[in-house]
């Protein structure tokens, strides 16, 4: 194993401090959360293509049962029923997404008894490889870190980029978010092992874990589990809690110095991450056999009365889970899915818990409430200074404001990865972030435009062209006509042949219709 | 239950305009303080006046253009050029440069062209510019810190000095003025004088001009605050400080009697003054890390420029303003690498 890493860190551009709220769950041990009255669950929960339904209304499901079957050649993932129960409605729901689109959920009416469907558990360590992919497909685990992109096409890296480094990545670094800490923090055995497996399963050379400087006992926990467990050959790296450094390139390049390239995989530079969740809940699949059907989630933040750290059933109402902590407090003016900076924010808790759902957030009145109103740019460049892209968001904004989206585009919006730290740093108190959204999508729906424009213009032409030879070709035989009845004798023949072609017409036209 | 859905990051940034510009003001403090310890209570009356000036343009000009009051007046940008500007004038200047060269500033080189965030220019420096352009003898104006320490000015006669242009019995204005440092230079050099016998003049301090010396100083520490504070980066103070210092060592160890020494430079006029408070304006300078540094470099070969062969004395704010102009070309050529390309 390579000594040197972790020994040396380097740094990425920019980033905010912010106030470490994460203690604020974890006084409590982590509770499961219980089996609610009714589950929603979601179809699509990942990225790509949503599963099919494969259980109908009426009928009984058992836990663990495939209700959501997806093709395994595409980016998709399967879903499978969090508790046992009637499956009461199949239809679209609202679930937690930023565009607000309803998706296709199965509603399950849960009820006691019934038998678990597992799947066999697997020996991770001597099992093959194929074996523990199929297992990870299988169990329709996805990225649990907030990406959600299916784990099974993750750990399968094409041959030609093989995995030096597997990176595990325990650096949850929004504020008040503690899933992933409460797993290294209560399960540390499960991370190591899960991150054992997850290296097995990608064939990477080396593995590290990344945890946060600011996680305290974390670092010591999973060392001593990792001497415990015999693992040596993993590698717990500490670095410093620099927001967004959670954020896959980021936390790349602070551990190897690499920088992957835009547009890129970070396999493109022999590195894979994967989220401590993920690697925890790919470990269960394996092991015991268990589906992704719960996960840790984080209910915190002031608008919250007992926060603390719940093992959800995937399904489970966000109402349900703020009863188990203890409801809201009076002051609540924000609840958000996720952490401060980059939290879907949610209209209302009648929505179901997804695989995404790392954290519910209950920001108070005074902790959302600008500071002052917002004022037009100064262009001081504090943006620029904690942007972790190396963009320039002042200029953003102006093209942006401008319309400019040429020069939106050529300032590199696309590699805008919205952690908004240039909002946070804005003493102008501009929502820096909205705009780039809406310039984002402004380009989007011009390149549609363009294309279909492109399209119509294209049709267009083809037609005219398809006019014009027509329009030849009928002068062209006019043409040759003419010549012909130019001679006499040709002409008594041509009109000889005219008769008879007629009368033949008229001939067979009597025996059958379709002639003419 | 209903929540708000604005969307993220969902607590607000810690920090306003309002702040940043106080941190400014404040910034200004030693060298202001050093000021009045060497120049006299005269300052006072220009800050006041610039402020007054500054805030009631602002306020007329929101009202015309329609924007909210309380908001842009309390934001401090107005004051912050009031203070800027204030401390260019000499501290006798009569009452109604304030006013003029604030009309400029606030009316022409900020509203005009757009208001807080959109002037091209910098508002203080365009004030200053068109005063000393229009009053060109204003510079006689100074009065040296060494005659003020035979003769000190109290602040009722300041006061009637600035207002009505009456001196206490007894003082004429030749006996108490005289050119400034760097006037000194230009005229004493041009006639064929020695460096080294011009600064025997006891308007020269150790190492700039007394008492001139210790306001640039008294910037320094306030520069040294915004850098710590974070208002302000260090590229454009070192590109300017630096250039500065890289140009004249090797002017001054060739013919050490027709060049000044860097320090001399750097602690005379606006030199500093400008490389951490005006040349890093944000709205008129660079936005780029680079850019930055090249509008630093530019402001100081610009002033180094016109010291050596202009028309003026001290070149800080005509460099600045020229430099205002190239801000365009500068950001579109200093675009930094983004994170991940080549």
């Amino acid at each position: 194993m390579d000594a040197q890493l972790g020994e040396r860190l380097w740094r990425f551009h920019g980033g905010v401090r912010l106030p470490h709220e994460k203690p604020m769950s974890l006084a409590a041990d982590p509770e499961f959360a219980g089996v609610p009255p009714v589950l929603v669950v979601p179809l699509r929960q990942h990225r790509g293509d949503a599963a099919e339904p494969v259980v109908r209304v009426g009928e009984t499901v058992n836990r663990g049962q495939l209700i959501g079957e997806a093709h395994p050649g595409r980016i998709t993932a399967r879903v499978h029923a969090p508790a046992t129960g009637v499956v009461t409605a199949i239809e679209r729901r609202e679930v937690i997404h930023p565009s607000g689109l309803p998706e296709l959920c199965v509603e399950i009416e849960t009820r006691a008894g019934g038998t678990d469907e597992d799947l066999p558990p697997l020996d991770w360590q001597t099992c093959d490889r194929q074996a523990l992919i199929d297992r990870i497909w299988e169990a329709g685990i996805v990225g649990l870190g907030g990406a959600v992109f299916p784990t099974h096409i993750k750990v399968d890296p094409p041959p030609e980029t093989p995995v030096d480094l597997l990176i595990v990545n325990g650096a949850e670094c929004e504020p008040y978010i503690a899933a992933d800490e409460t797993l290294m923090r209560h399960r540390p055995k499960d991370v190591i092992r899960g991150a054992l497996m997850v290296a097995r399963a990608t064939g990477a050379a080396r593995t590290v874990v990344a945890v946060e400087d600011q996680m305290g006992a974390v670092e010591h926990i999973l060392r001593k589990t990792e001497r415990d467990l015999g693992a040596e050959d993993l590698q717990i790296v500490k670095v410093p809690t620099i927001y967004p450094e959670g954020g896959e390139r980021q936390l790349i390049r602070v551990l190897t110095g690499k920088e992957v390239p835009s547009g890129g995989l970070p396999l493109d530079v022999g590195l894979l991450s994967i989220n401590v969740g993920t690697a925890v809940a790919a470990y269960h699949a394996v092991e015991h056999g268990r589906p992704l059907i719960s996960r840790m989630v984080t209910v915190t933040g002031r608008g919250i009365r007992q926060p603390g750290n719940f093992e959800a059933l995937i399904g489970t109402p966000v109402s349900y889970l703020i009863e188990r902590a203890g409801g809201y407090d009076d002051d609540i003016r924000k609840l958000v899915m996720g952490g401060p900076m980059m939290g879907v924010p949610l209209p209302h808790d009648d929505l179901p818990i997804m695989k995404a759902t790392n954290a519910l957030l209950g920001l108070v009145d005074y902790e959302v409430t600008r500071k002052a109103p917002e004022l037009p740019c100064i262009r001081c460049m504090a943006c620029e200074r904690v942007c972790p892209a190396q963009l320039l968001p002042q200029q953003l904004l102006w093209y942006t404001q401008q319309g400019d989206f040429e020069q939106v585009e050529a300032h590199a919006l696309f590699d805008c990865i919205e952690c908004g730290c240039c909002a946070f740093a804005c003493p102008s108190q501009i929502p820096l972030v909205d705009y780039y959204r809406y310039a984002k999508s402004e380009i989007r729906a011009r390149a549609v435009e363009r294309a279909r424009a492109a399209h119509a213009r294209h049709r267009h032409e083809v037609r005219e062209e398809r006019l014009e030879r027509e329009q030849e070709r009928r002068a062209r035989r006019l043409q040759k006509k003419r010549e012909k009845l130019r001679d006499r004798k040709a002409k008594q023949a041509e009109i000889q042949a005219a008769i008879q072609r007629s009368k033949a017409r008229r001939k067979s036209g009597e025996e059958s219709d379709d002639a003419l | 239950m209903r929540f708000e859905t604005a969307g993220g990051p969902h607590i607000p940034a810690p920090i306003t305009v309002h702040q940043v510009m106080r941190d400014v003001l404040l910034a200004l403090v030693p060298g202001i303080l050093a000021h009045l310890w060497f120049f006299g209570p005269g300052i006072l009356f220009q800050l006041a006046l610039a402020i007054g000036a500054a805030l009631g343009f602002e306020a007329l000009m929101l009202k015309l253009r329609g924007a909210r009051l309380d908001l842009h007046l309390h934001d401090l940008t107005a004051p912050v050029t009031g203070a800027l500007y204030a401390l260019c004038l000499p501290p006798l200047m009569p009452w109604w440069a304030a006013i003029i060269g604030m009309f400029f500033a606030i009316v022409i080189a900020k509203h005009l062209y757009g208001g807080l965030g959109n002037n091209l220019f910098n508002p203080a420096m365009v004030g200053f510019v068109v005063v000393i352009v229009a009053f060109p003898n204003i510079s006689t104006t100074w009065v040296p810190a060494q005659s003020l320490a035979e003769n000190p000015l109290n602040l009722i006669d300041s006061f009637k000095v600035i207002f009505f242009g009456t001196l206490p019995d007894g003082l004429t204005w030749d006996a108490i003025t005289g050119a400034t440092p760097l006037d000194l230079i230009r005229t004493r050099i041009s006639e064929g004088i020695m460096l080294t016998e011009i600064r025997t003049d006891e308007i020269f301090g150790k190492y700039g001009g007394k008492g001139f010396e210790w306001v640039s100083i008294g910037y320094l520490v306030g520069g040294l605050y915004l850098l710590y504070r974070k208002v302000i980066t260090w590229h454009v103070p070192v590109a300017m400080l630096g250039t500065v210092a890289v140009l004249t060592l090797p002017a001054y160890a060739m013919d050490p009697y027709n060049n000044p020494f860097p320090l001399q430079h750097i602690l005379t006029g606006g030199m500093v003054l400008g490389a951490f408070f005006i040349a890093t304006d944000p709205v008129s300078g660079s936005t780029t890390p680079r850019g930055r540094l090249i509008f630093g470099l530019g402001v100081a070969i610009l002033t180094l420029s016109i010291r050596r062969w202009g028309a003026y004395p001290d070149g800080v704010a005509f460099s600045v303003l020229l430099m205002n102009c190239a801000v365009p070309l500068i950001d579109r050529y200093t675009k930094p690498r983004v994170f991940g390309r080549e």
